[in-house]
């Protein structure tokens, strides 16, 4: 180096190898992580006939669902996330929208696939089916090496945090309404059938309703852990009508 | 050891010592090593240029690359380079080989295609293909189902018809089973007769005077057995109710039974409980109108299409 730089100036000075090594991470996150907030067409604008918006966050159930999934650690085996190639389009439909995984916190995108992915698993077989794969995976599909999970099925769904666990939501921009400004915002946004479903106040209602008249797990006795995953399985992928877009729709955003 | 010496004393240090004597080397890279440094700072540069990469304000360099694909109407389109133009490229391709043969499927009515020996080579195995990613976790590789879930698609026996147009209807519209209960309606003996009834439609040696009794109860307004699955009780495939009279069982697992009275406990406990499954998806929205054609063909073809 000409200018007579010597590794000794930093080395020997711990605040400023401090500062200068932030500075050089924080340059690797500001350039990969700030865009993706400041560009508008990252997360793209799906919105029905009437205007209002087809991806909505999680009911109460599907919500308590998705704990249960993170919980189980399904995303080490099973990604949510079909990316823009020919066999993943073939195989499993439409690739991902950055808009279907807006309200997941955390996303469940995964990187490793030892299972398919699960992106747009919803609706594709029924609930009988994916009680008895989720108790025994074999007894459905004999090469699978999925573990089985018979005690969500015996396990009553704990809801005593249920509130807790939506407020925290809402506190990182999940728009469950708490308060009646909101819950009119969300009128606006997802129509009343959605917005009564993400209103707070309303949730342990809404769950116990919900998991009576889907009887997702067969068991009309009690609602179970395996009620609330199958109800969030079941909701995956399917919040966007793509039968509704032309197949090259989505490319305008990127 | 004695190399090492001789090496080092070749290298200069960095020129403080920390302790006292305590000295670092100063050892250069391998030139090679920079030259491939160098090579990498300047395919990014390349990169960049070529490829979106940049944020600027709200939005980004689009690069200079280009890529065109024929949209949903068939007109060119041409843009900057990304995955999903790219992926609209391939699957144009990918639709470039296969539409010819899409297009005689929708084209042409069933009966037709079925006469076709060019387009049943390609439902062999684009039939094939649909079936492995969508049917099959259910009704098994080979279509043969799974007793007490899945109907066997592979034999001659038909829940809701075996035509043609019954299957692409089910394939589209997706269909529910269900049964009612009777264990609140019939008591333990009068479910019992009729159980020894049904076994002995399909040739199972049952309770003879059981049997009569249950045969009374199965046309009687009390049970209304017939209503759904008829006076013959060979079924009706308009509600889906199965015939009763062969050896194929869906519910109770009759076949795979060892002994009489397993068998018997397993259709008296349809008969008791009643069924609310047998759901099938519909696939309407998920698969293409020429896919729900090419999979019929293949169901079709599985086993015994009527």
């Amino acid at each position: 180096m000409n200018f007579n730089f010597k590794h000794e100036w930093i080395e020997t000075n711990v605040g400023l190898l401090l500062v200068l090594t932030m500075v050089a991470i924080s340059i690797g996150g500001l350039v990969e992580i700030a865009p993706l907030f400041l560009i508008k067409n990252t997360v793209e604008t799906v919105k029905d006939a009437k205007g209002l918006e087809t991806i909505r966050p999680y009911t109460a159930l599907e919500s308590r669902g998705r704990d249960i999934y993170v919980r189980e650690g399904c995303y080490t085996c099973h990604s949510q996330m079909i990316r823009p190639l020919k066999d993943e389009a073939v195989r499993y439909g439409h690739y991902s929208l950055a808009a279907e995984s807006q309200y997941d916190h955390p996303f469940q995108w995964g990187s490793k696939r030892t299972g398919p992915d699960l992106a747009r698993v919803g609706k594709k077989y029924s609930n009988e089916w994916q009680v008895q794969h989720l108790i025994a995976p074999r007894s459905m599909v004999p090469e699978s090496v999925m573990p089985n999970y018979p005690w969500l099925l015996s396990t009553p769904l704990d809801t005593s945090d249920l509130v807790d666990r939506l407020r925290a939501q809402r506190a990182v921009g999940v728009p469950y309404s708490l308060t009646e400004i909101e819950y009119q915002n969300n009128v606006k946004r997802f129509g009343e059938a959605v917005a009564q479903q993400l209103h707070i106040p309303n949730a342990q209602q809404n769950l116990v309703k919900q998991a009576e008249e889907g009887n997702f797990d067969g068991d009309r006795s009690n609602i179970t852990e395996l009620d609330a995953l199958i109800a969030y399985l079941q909701v995956l992928g399917t919040m966007v009508d793509f039968s509704q877009y032309d197949s090259d729709h989505f490319v305008t955003f990127r | 050891m004695s190399k090492d010496k001789m090496q080092s004393q070749a290298v200069q240090t960095t020129g403080h010592a920390w302790d006292g004597d305590l000295q670092e080397y100063n050892n250069p890279l391998p030139r090679w090593w920079v030259w491939t440094f160098y090579l990498t700072i300047l395919f990014a540069i390349l990169y960049w240029i070529w490829f979106p990469a940049w944020p600027v304000a709200k939005g980004y360099t689009p690069g200079v690359g280009k890529i065109t694909y024929v949209d949903a109407k068939g007109v060119a389109q041409t843009t900057h380079w990304n995955t999903r133009a790219d992926l609209m490229r391939e699957m144009n391709g990918l639709a470039a080989i296969q539409k010819p043969f899409f297009d005689k499927v929708a084209a042409q009515p069933y009966a037709a295609i079925a006469k076709d020996p060019e387009l049943n080579n390609f439902i062999a195995s684009a039939g094939n293909q649909l079936f492995a990613d969508n049917c099959a976790t259910c009704h098994q590789a080979g279509g043969q189902g799974k007793i007490g879930f899945f109907p066997n698609l592979a034999d001659d026996d038909w829940l809701y018809g075996g035509q043609f147009d019954k299957i692409q209807e089910t394939v589209t519209q997706g269909r529910r089973g269900y049964m009612p209960p009777f264990g609140e309606a019939l008591s333990t003996a009068q479910i019992d007769q009729l159980a020894n009834y049904v076994l002995s439609l399909s040739g199972e040696k049952m309770d003879a005077a059981k049997a009569e009794t249950g045969k009374a109860l199965f046309h009687s307004e009390t049970a209304g057995c017939f209503y759904c699955h008829g006076d013959d009780a060979r079924g009706r495939q308009v509600i889906g109710a199965p015939n009763l009279t062969d050896k194929i069982w869906l519910w109770a697992n009759v076949p795979n039974a060892d002994a009489p009275s397993i068998k018997l406990a397993a259709v008296k406990n349809v008969i008791q409980n009643g069924l609310n499954k047998g759901v099938m998806p519909a696939w309407g929205q998920r698969l293409t109108p020429e896919q729900i054609k090419v999979l019929t063909v293949y169901v079709h073809e599985l086993g015994g299409g009527k």
